[in-house]
Order: structure tokens, then C-alpha cells, then sequence
């Protein structure tokens, strides 16, 4: 009897196999394989062989020239600048908020929730580097042009909503986007100097 | 009462659920090991640059990836300093990006197809010549949905 009595319980292993299931489902949860992230873009497609490429005619005042040499410069509508003024001098070229005469011309379109609206319709940005251009520099102008596109969208839809573009339905992002379209263009690649 | 005996007798007993931790911890363990993480076997250093307005690859099943960068020390004498592409476990030349893009693009079910993406992991110490020209051969591949991978930073300069 005594013997009996002094016998350690067994430990009841019923609940083991929930408490299995509970690690295996938060392992799943809280792993994350490292995720990629990025700039995203969209390429032009290539031009037909047989077709010549067309030369797109467009007016002095809608483009804006973006060069980055070898040494990293950047040279925008022919004067050198700082990257850091790259953002600012994009989004009064994109929006050309005072109607100015060599900045791109305005034209009156209809866009939903807006009205008639003028927008900077047919403006380019064209991005031109050397093969000589560091990556890094490419991926800092090529942010700051989209950033530029973004502080944009998100400023407008503040005004008119009161929410980040990101935040708004695609009807309304669509709306905006009709109004800031991205014409960022990579030119045909150039060889100017060596590598 | 001998009656009742017998009927004690009979009865099924219940199930011992006790090796059911153990079914499970071999699932768990055996998913553990017959996992495998593609994660390509680097052999260019590849420090991607930073930018202030990045977004997520939703699909990661769609994204298919291009290294560019400088060989690591072991492959130096063989392939030299310069940037060189990676493309799955092995060097390659702009050559084969075409091949590489066709492949990729069979391995995907039909209307995944157009929404395949090419994200370029690339170093930012990288020259943009060795850049253009992927871009150019990604072009005549008709892979044009790119993504120029970088990390999230809060300042650029």
C-alpha cells in the first residue's frame, strides 16, 4: 500500500498533441522567407526590326531631360543639379502649378470625381544615363522620380478625400493616375564614352 | 451477472490518443526536412542599393530572379572582377538571358504567363552598361514587367 501510494502520477499526454499543432500553426504564421522588394517598372517593348521607331514628336516645353554621366552628375534641362533638388524641380515640371510657359502645356480633360481638370497631358520625363552610371545613382534618381509621381498623387487625394492614394479605392487611384500619369521614359540606350 | 461480464468484455476500448503528439511532431519534422528553400547558392556579392518608395512582390511564384555583381574571392581568377550576371546557380553571359526567360515562362501555367516579373537583384557598386544591356535583351524576351530590387531606407542622400 505504501508503495502504491508513493507511485508519481503519469503525466496526462492528451494535450501534447494540441500544444504540436499550436507551434507547427505559429511557425507557419511568423515566418516569413525573406520577402523582395523593389522598384517596380514596365519596360517599353521592343521596337520591330523592320519597322524604324517612329520618332514620337514631342514639343521642347513637355520633356524633361534627366542625364546622369559616368561621375554620377546629374544634368536636368541642361543645368547641373543636386539630387536632392531632382524631386521638387519633377513636380513642378509634372504639375506646372502656375501655368508656366516652358514647362508642359495644360490641357482641360474630363476625369471622373474631378470635372474638367487641366492636366499636363502629354509631358515626358526622359531618363538618360551613361554606361558608365553607378547603379546605385540610377536606383536614387529612378526613386526620386517616382517619388515625385507619389508625393503628387498622395497630396491631391489628401485634398480631395482627406486619405493617401494608397488608401483609396482603384476608381478613385484610377481618377488620380488619369490626372498624374507615369511617363517616365528610358530612352534607347546611348554609348557615350567607355565602360 | 455473469451477463454483464460478458458485455464488459465486448466493449471497444477507446483509442490511446498518446502517440498522437508524436504523428504530428514526425509531420512537422518530416516537412521540415523535405522542404526546400530555392534560395540560389550566391556567387557575386549582391548588396542591393536603398529607395524611399518601395513596394512588396505579392506573387512570389511569378517572380523569376537575375543577379548582377562581382564574383566572389573563390571565383575571381576564374571570372575576373568585373560584374558578371548569376542566373539560377550559375554564371552566365547576356546571351543566355533568352533562354533563361523561356524556360521560366514554360515552367508557368498559361495565363500566369503575362504576368510573369523579372526582379534584378543587382549590386549598387554595379556599372549601368552590364544593367542596360540585360534590360535590352529582357526587352527583345518580351519580359518587360521588371522590378529593380532594393531595400526600404529612409533617406537616400
Amino acid at each position: 500500500m505504501a508503495i502504491n501510494k508513493r507511485k508519481v502520477p503519469e503525466i496526462n499526454g492528451g494535450s501534447m498533441a494540441d500544444i504540436a499543432f499550436l507551434l507547427l500553426i505559429f511557425f507557419l504564421v511568423a515566418t516569413t522567407i525573406d520577402t523582395d522588394t523593389g522598384i517596380m517598372r514596365k519596360l517599353p517593348p521592343m521596337p520591330k526590326e523592320d519597322m524604324p521607331e517612329e520618332e514620337t514628336k514631342v514639343k521642347e516645353r513637355n520633356v524633361f531631360v534627366v542625364l546622369v554621366n559616368k561621375d554620377n552628375e546629374l544634368l536636368v534641362e541642361g543645368e547641373r543639379m543636386q539630387l536632392r533638388d531632382l524631386r521638387n524641380s519633377t513636380k513642378e515640371f509634372i504639375a506646372n502649378p502656375n501655368d508656366r510657359e516652358d514647362l508642359p502645356l495644360r490641357k482641360l480633360v474630363d476625369v471622373p470625381y474631378f470635372g474638367m481638370t487641366p492636366v499636363t497631358k502629354n509631358h515626358v520625363i526622359s531618363l538618360r544615363n551613361d554606361r558608365g552610371t553607378s547603379y546605385e545613382m540610377y536606383i536614387a534618381v529612378q526613386n526620386e522620380l517616382a517619388s515625385a509621381y507619389i508625393e503628387l498623387r498622395d497630396e491631391l487625394a489628401t485634398k480631395k478625400w482627406g486619405k493617401k492614394f494608397d488608401e483609396l479605392p482603384d476608381e478613385m487611384q484610377d481618377a488620380i493616375k488619369d490626372i498624374y500619369p507615369n511617363r517616365v521614359s528610358e530612352a534607347e540606350p546611348r554609348n557615350i564614352g567607355g565602360d | 451477472m455473469s451477463r454483464f461480464k460478458k458485455d464488459d468484455k465486448s466493449s471497444v476500448p477507446g483509442v490511446s490518443t498518446a502517440s498522437l503528439p508524436d504523428i504530428i511532431f514526425m509531420l512537422l519534422i518530416f516537412l521540415m526536412v523535405s522542404t526546400v528553400m530555392r534560395e540560389s547558392d550566391l556567387k557575386i556579392f549582391v548588396t542591393v542599393p536603398g529607395a524611399t518608395d518601395i513596394k512588396k512582390i505579392e506573387d512570389k511564384s511569378l517572380v523569376k530572379t537575375i543577379f548582377i555583381g562581382k564574383p566572389l574571392p573563390t571565383y575571381q581568377r576564374l571570372y575576373g572582377k568585373e560584374a558578371r550576371i548569376q542566373l539560377n546557380d550559375a554564371f552566365a553571359t547576356t546571351d543566355d538571358i533568352r533562354q533563361f526567360i523561356a524556360a521560366a515562362r514554360d515552367n508557368l501555367k498559361e495565363n500566369d504567363r503575362p504576368r510573369m516579373m523579372i526582379s534584378m537583384k543587382i549590386d549598387k557598386d554595379t556599372k549601368m552598361g552590364v544593367v542596360t544591356d540585360v534590360k535590352q535583351e529582357l526587352r527583345k524576351a518580351q519580359a518587360l514587367l521588371i522590378n529593380y530590387s532594393a531595400n526600404e531606407v529612409d533617406k537616400v542622400y
